[in-house]
């Protein structure tokens, strides 16, 4: 399979046409990108509203008019009884390419191009390790006017930069140490619960915990220490999963996290201090998108790092033969607790900002349920890659936004797409490879020879 | 407690482990067979109990149209067998579609598609049937017994006095058939012993078969106790079942069936000593410390490094 797509990619990089757009395309440095999605969005907050309307549709298509191809999909699905729909759907969705084509994607072409010369020339200038913060800054910029144009993309947003942090977390335990956690729904519940209990009973009026103890106006700026809290309470919780694993692995170590799932939302539901399984409500809404992407980019950063030190690199060690990294002197206890401390930490952190998103979580929502579906991200993106993981939490979650639409039939569709992927791909989309953050540096010149083979 | 509500609950742990060792059983075959669970075994125990039902409504037309008078037990017994029969089919159809392409791919992936396939057996069955629940039709009269101040139902006698006969005849037929021995040697090697010219394709098919099987007598046994069907039943009782095929070790048969009921007896007993909120809590803690201190489950090997990876 492979090897077709390689050919495939071949060929169309031989075709001078193929050629030469590519060359266009891959001479644009990635900042030069930002920048045209920045100056595009610009332009949508201007005229967005109006050429909206001009093509036919409702409003600001929500992502990129995606939800409409789903629409498309349903009434083409549902066959010729439904032509009507058939035919509506499709001026939607031709009326999104257009207003895609037109807002989006001539406007970041052209202002990218544009803005190469004097994208290097600004690079040159600056020393290298700003480069990724720069580029942070700007790609924060981008989404921030993208997504604050309306609630929907505000919501879709918040919950992909949360699906990153979960996928990425358990690509530690699952992909560099070679486990098998399906734990991650539990430890998303305790960061949840732990740090919603203190913002509720520190900051808010409520029923059960009565008045605020600390003046509400200190919420925002507390919020990001509770979240640590959080995550502390639910590495803390990890030691039950990490101290069996010290003697057994594998499919015996599945099921000690599958039944610590069970039990923290058994124990969740017989706690009537914090709602039982009515779950619990009032956490201040304060997980907006600044704090998310940065939360987001922290996971990101902290276990980029982490599997590229010494630590990484003796979890790899583990997975591979645990005897053979023994006897190479890594402490194999030492490198499992960390491991699973850190992965269950920035769960329950994710837990945290999932509920301040919210608003509302009960003990279901973190279910058995929500560990299959992180699961399902993490294999879709494939295990030992930091990028594979972005890009399958990110296509899971667009996909999911797609596939809305098609209500129910939706989790018929899925679950077919995602067999197919596993059986061409049996390692995930980018199963242990990685793009790696070199490509911020700009390019002089771009060569394209013949594939040779 | 007295005698009484002892002999209830002690029957009522029989059941339930009935239940989750013959789903469990399940799991464990494939696993030592080809080294991967099978999550999409809860939802096959779900299609079982479906197939049961629509096996059962059909044969009760034909019966009641007249144009063959069937008694309510001939009913039963042809249900059973033939809920057996397809959904070892759709079994079988599950591992040639979502395992046998995986079969050298990371053992990892393979737990996907098969978690998929549960998701897609689930929304299927509530797509075509709709949301509303299924009734079984009450094809054994219910009779109670009572001896020495304990009361019981036939029901739950003849239960787990199938379920126990169908174990039996999974050991004998592992134990004493030719199919059997290729089966255990397949779970001694499944690199050297295709190579003797034993048909693995064939070996895989079969264990989904008969897995497949036990898991459709499970549900149709369950839905006679408790006649109330819905498509996401299997979901909650496969995991569990799941967590009884490791406890009692992974890929061992008399492990699987001592799990399951050491489960039930764990989830019964649980809620009847303390609140039936608790039950969760409290059996999967007793769980975790068994395999902390146990960590192969009781008739597990330990974990040899033969990852598939």
């Amino acid at each position: 399979m492979k090897s077709v797509f390689s050919k495939v990619r071949n060929t169309a990089l031989e075709s001078t046409l193929g050629r030469r757009l590519w060359g266009s395309v891959a001479a644009i440095p990635l900042m030069s990108w930002l920048i045209g999605a920045l100056g595009a969005f610009i332009l949508e907050n201007l005229v967005g509203y109006s050429l909206a309307l001009l093509v036919g549709l409702p409003g600001i298509p929500a992502i990129f008019g995606l939800s409409h191809l789903g629409a498309l999909i349903g009434a083409l699905l549902k066959g010729v009884s439904g032509y009507a729909e058939v035919i509506s759907s499709l001026m939607l969705f031709l009326g999104t390419l257009v207003y895609d084509l037109v807002i989006y994607i001539i406007p970041t072409y052209i202002l990218a191009r544009l803005s190469v010369p004097l994208v290097e020339k600004f690079l040159s200038l600056i020393p290298a390790r700003f480069y990724t913060l720069l580029h942070l800054a700007v790609f924060y910029g981008a989404l921030h006017l993208w997504s604050y144009q309306d609630d929907y993309r505000l919501l879709v947003v918040r919950f992909i930069g949360i699906a990153i942090m979960l996928t990425v977390s358990l690509n530690l335990v699952n992909g560099y140490m070679g486990e098998f956690s399906c734990a991650h729904g539990g430890f998303m519940a305790v960061g949840a619960y732990v740090s919603s209990v203190i913002m509720v009973w520190g900051f808010v009026q409520d029923d059960v915990f009565g008045p605020p103890v600390l003046p509400p106006a200190l919420a925002p700026i507390a919020f990001p220490i509770v979240l640590i809290i959080g995550g502390l309470a639910s590495s803390l919780t990890a030691l039950a999963v990490a101290i069996p694993s010290f003697r057994t692995r594998g499919d015996y170590l599945a099921i000690i996290t599958l039944a610590f799932t069970f039990i923290v939302k058994s124990a969740i539901e017989n706690m009537e201090v914090i709602g039982g399984p009515r779950g619990f409500m009032n956490q201040p809404k304060l997980a907006g998108l600044p704090w998310v992407f940065i939360w987001t980019v922290l996971c990101l950063v902290v276990i980029y790092n982490y599997v590229n030190s010494t630590y990484g690199k003796a979890t790899c060690a583990v997975r591979d033969n645990e005897t053979a990294a023994e006897v190479m002197t890594v402490d194999t206890r030492r490198i499992k607790v960390i491991a699973f401390l850190t992965s269950a930490f920035w769960a329950g952190v994710a837990g945290g900002l999932f509920a301040h998103v919210v608003g509302y979580i009960n003990p279901a929502t973190f279910g058995i349920m929500k560990s299959a579906e992180v699961l399902a991200m993490l294999y879709l993106g494939g295990l030992n890659s930091i990028t594979g993981s972005i890009v399958g939490a990110v296509l899971f979650q667009l996909l999911s936004e797609i596939l809305r639409p098609l209500k129910l039939v939706k989790w018929v569709v899925i679950p077919i797409l995602l067999i197919t992927v596993m059986i061409f791909r049996p390692m995930g989309l980018m199963g242990f490879r990685e793009i790696r953050p070199q490509f911020l540096r700009p390019k002089k010149e771009v060569k394209y020879a013949p594939a040779s083979d | 407690m007295t005698l009484n509500e002892f002999a209830q609950h002690f029957l009522n742990a029989l059941q339930w482990g009935s239940f989750y060792a013959l789903i469990a059983l399940g799991y464990s075959m494939v696993y030592g067979i080809l080294m991967l669970f099978n999550f999409a075994h809860g939802d096959i125990f779900m299609a079982g109990a479906y197939i049961g039902l629509f096996v059962a409504l059909a044969l009760l037309s034909i019966s009641t149209t007249g144009i063959i008078a069937l008694p309510n037990w001939l009913v039963f017994i042809l249900t059973l067998v033939l809920a057996m029969i397809f959904t070892s089919f759709l079994g079988m159809l599950v591992e040639r579609v979502a395992y046998r392409p995986l079969r050298d791919a990371p053992r990892a992936s393979a737990a996907i598609t098969g978690l998929m396939v549960g998701i897609f057996l689930e929304t299927s069955n509530l797509l075509f049937l709709g949301a509303s629940r299924k009734t079984f039709p009450p094809l054994i009269e219910k009779t109670v017994y009572e001896i020495g101040g304990v009361t019981f139902t036939n029901i739950k006698i003849m239960i787990v006095g199938l379920s126990l006969i169908l174990m039996l005849a999974l050991h004998l037929f592992v134990r004493k058939t030719k199919w059997g021995m290729a089966m255990r040697a397949m779970c001694y090697d499944y690199v050297v012993v295709p190579l003797m010219g034993v048909p693995m394709n064939a070996i895989a098919s079969l264990t989904f078969a008969i897995g497949s099987a036990l898991a459709a007598v499970a549900g149709i046994l369950f839905s006679i106790a408790y006649p109330v069907l819905e498509p996401y039943m299997g979901l909650l009782i496969g995991w569990k079942a799941f967590v009884a095929a490791i406890l009692g070790g992974r890929g061992s048969i008399p492990g699987a069936v001592l799990g399951g009921f050491l489960l039930g007896f764990l989830e019964i007993f649980v809620a009847a000593f303390f609140t039936s909120t608790l039950r969760d809590l409290i059996a999967y803690s007793i769980i975790l410390l068994i395999l902390t201190f146990k960590p192969h489950g009781f008739f597990g090997e330990p974990y040899s490094a033969r990852l598939r990876l």
